[in-house]
């Protein structure tokens, strides 16, 4: 038993571990946004700055219901794409100087996202949340065919092929910022990711987002606690939809465009491969899932066309065999060095990350080949100086050598590691 | 006269063709402890089932202190006062020990589903907790992930989950099975300290520990009562023993 000098308040973590936990990971956050403009970013990297705030903020947005509720939706960016309509919506009203919204800054349109967003949440949420599971994924692929192509009847509220366009430089000016140069986008951005990040963490702590995880681990017990499931279910659906149209509306503020493609199948695809390789069931996976992910669709399109596989082949092999993602390994990488045999663990990682590498350099060899091999237009693979044509046994040797002794590698550390006891 | 805390008026449930609760009466008296049993099949977590809302009956009522409850969604049950444990393990596994206590304990101190609030913010909350996890003896394991509890205490932490919310009709199937003895010791007094001044309705196959808690025990055999009287009429009914207690040798026999 428990002495008496003992109290409620010894049992949660020590404010030390609430510092190193919670509030230095944000303040490390705020420091490099507040870094990032002493680089003198080039456009382009901006451009790629502004993409993956959105999608951070859209990522966790996403795994409110993914990871803490476990629902799987496949059409979350229906509310993504709804919020970021009415915010273009709302950018023209204030253009036209209509009724209030000529007093409106444009600097919270985001604030319109998330309230377009939360209601098409609410509203689509009061069947689709009636079932969990299976059901509910059905429903929210059922619910995003039909947003999406009925976004192409309604050509006024969502204009047709070619979407609603707008100018963002009107409005009161907040904070200084004419909402016209991309650095002031920077400053935009760098607020909403912030406020975002903060608010859905938060979320996590109060009682809502509680009964969240314990209806995501047992619905039926949550009933005997004296709650509803059904209920639980559909106030985070909402309050998930609502971030996702604050996402929403940082996109409409930043490319000052909407099509009815952003409501399609394509991006609530991308998203939930963000959050699910950046790891569901850490509240940093989507963000280092987003992160990666952006940079990987702006950048490797570069390099190859072959991008979408790469994608793909990553997705694949997250969910097959590292199913807590990026922040998984991260994080696993971490409290291995901090374990007690961290030597030991270290060389172990190094032979496994040999291992993987040598594979996925047999791998994109294969790919860049066989692309080029297919495309038929005598175009040869020429990394480095290097010469791969597909007729020619070194090539080959160069695929299949390095899979199979990476193969071979990854094997014998997983049949060491199954034979040891602990 | 009051109303009882519970009372069963002509309950029956069938599933498809087969009658699992055949016609059961049953009157249970504010703060009576009482007990069901019966031989494994009989009935018992399907009655629990239809008491706390889990199944609607095919006929008949249940009423919570004079209100009918026959038909209501368990959590309005669960709020009217009603509290259910499970005969196997039904825990928030991915939560430590205290945080499935708090989750007991939420919706009673009026949180709601507040989502403007850290769920710490309530000193009610976090006291109602610390209170219930020492009552249960799970004070040093508050921060042990659920699931790798012991199975004792896991069984612990069934009834502290159970009885978080302050409800004053307690319902417990089989809280003892699988326990050694000095276990289910521990866990009788547990049951004893928390239903006092409640009513409590326990199943159970352990004799010792029904005839040493129970003011009245019912006995259900393929969905029927065929006896309902003080520990000491059903040791000599022989209905009982023909029925049920066959070939079981009684506490006092064995003594
Ligand atoms: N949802 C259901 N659908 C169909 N049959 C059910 C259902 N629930 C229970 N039964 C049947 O009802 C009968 C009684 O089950 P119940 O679990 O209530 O017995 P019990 O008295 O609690 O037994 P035990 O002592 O083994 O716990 C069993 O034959 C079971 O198969
Ligand atoms: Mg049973």
């Amino acid at each position: 038993m428990s002495d008496a000098t003992q109290n409620h308040a010894d049992l949660a973590p020590s404010t030390g571990a609430k510092f190193r936990q919670r509030t230095l990971p944000i303040l490390i956050f705020v420091a490099i946004i507040l870094a990032i403009p002493m680089t003198d970013p080039s456009r382009t990297m901006l451009t790629l700055i502004h993409q993956m705030a959105i999608n951070i903020v859209f990522a966790l947005a996403y795994n409110m219901l993914l990871g803490k509720g476990g629902m799987l939706s496949f059409g979350h960016a229906v509310y993504f794409g709804l919020g970021g309509y009415f915010c273009m919506h709302v950018m023209n009203w204030i253009e036209e100087g209509s009724g209030i919204w000529g007093s409106y800054p444009t600097f919270f349109l985001p604030v319109m996202g998330f309230v377009a967003g939360g209601l098409a949440a609410a509203v689509i949420g009061s069947f689709s949340c009636r079932r969990a599971g299976t059901t509910f994924a059905m429903i929210s692929l059922g619910v995003a065919e039909l947003v999406f192509s009925g976004a192409f009847m309604f050509d006024s509220l969502f204009g047709g092929e070619q979407g609603i366009n707008g100018d963002r430089m009107n409005g009161p000016e907040v904070f200084g910022l004419s909402m016209g140069p991309m650095q002031d986008i920077y400053w935009f951005m760098a607020f909403w990711t912030v406020v975002g990040i903060v608010a859905m963490y938060a979320f996590t702590r109060t009682p809502l987002g509680r009964l969240s995880e314990a209806t995501r681990d047992n619905p039926q017990r949550v009933q005997f606690i004296g709650y509803n499931p059904t209920r639980v279910r559909w106030l985070v659906f909402t309050i998930s939809g609502a971030f996702a149209g604050l996402a929403g509306g940082m996109s409409a503020v930043n490319y000052e465009i909407f099509t009815p493609e952003a409501l399609s199948l394509i991006p609530s695809g991308f998203v939930l491969i963000m959050a699910y390789v950046g790891g569901i069931t850490y509240f940093a996976g989507p963000i280092m899932g987003a992160i990666l992910l952006t940079y990987m669709s702006s950048m490797m399109s570069d390099f190859t066309e072959a991008w979408l596989l790469y994608l793909g082949l990553m997705f694949v092999i997250i969910v097959m065999y590292a199913p807590r993602g990026i922040a998984g390994i991260v994080f696993g990488f971490w409290d291995g060095l901090r374990g007690a045999q961290s030597g030991e663990f270290l060389k172990r990682t190094l032979i496994q990350l040999a291992g993987c590498l040598l594979m996925l350099l047999g791998l994109i060899v294969l790919v860049e080949v066989s692309i080029r091999w297919s495309n038929g237009w005598g175009e040869v693979f020429e990394p480095y100086g290097m010469h791969f044509g597909h007729d020619s046994i070194l090539t080959w040797i160069v695929i299949v050598v390095p899979i199979v002794a990476g193969a071979a590698i990854l094997r014998y550390l997983g049949r060491e590691k199954e034979e040891m006891p602990a | 006269m009051t109303a009882p805390a519970l009372s069963l008026k002509n309950l029956s449930k069938s599933f498809g063709p087969a009658q699992i609760i055949n016609d059961v009466n049953l009157d249970i008296a504010k703060g009576e402890r009482h007990a069901i049993i019966g031989p494994n099949g009989a009935g018992k977590s399907t009655l629990f089932n239809l008491i706390s809302g889990l199944y609607t009956p095919t006929s008949g009522t249940v009423s919570l202190n004079g209100t009918l409850i026959s038909g209501v969604p368990p959590h309005e049950i669960n709020r009217m006062g009603l509290s259910r444990s499970f005969q196997v393990s039904n825990i928030f596994a991915n939560m430590t020990v205290r945080e499935n206590v708090r989750c007991g304990v939420l919706h009673s101190l009026g949180q709601g589903y507040s989502f403007w609030k850290s769920v710490t913010s309530s000193k009610a909350v976090q006291e109602k907790t610390f209170e219930v996890l020492e009552h249960c003896a799970l004070v040093d394991k508050a921060n042990t992930p659920a699931a790798l509890l012991p199975y004792a205490d896991q069984r612990a932490l069934e009834i502290a989950i159970t009885i978080a919310g302050g409800a004053n009709v307690i319902l417990l199937d089989e809280p003892t099975a699988g326990m050694s003895h000095s276990e289910t010791d521990r866990a009788v007094e547990l049951i004893r300290k928390s239903s006092e001044g409640k009513t409590l309705v326990i199943v159970e196959h352990d004799m010792g520990v029904i005839f040493d808690l129970a003011d009245r025990i019912s006995v259900l055999v393929y969905g029927e009562i065929i006896a309902s009287a003080p520990p000491s009429e059903i040791r000599g009914d022989p209905k009982v023993r023909e029925a049920y207690l066959g070939d079981e040798a009684l506490p006092e026999e064995t003594a």
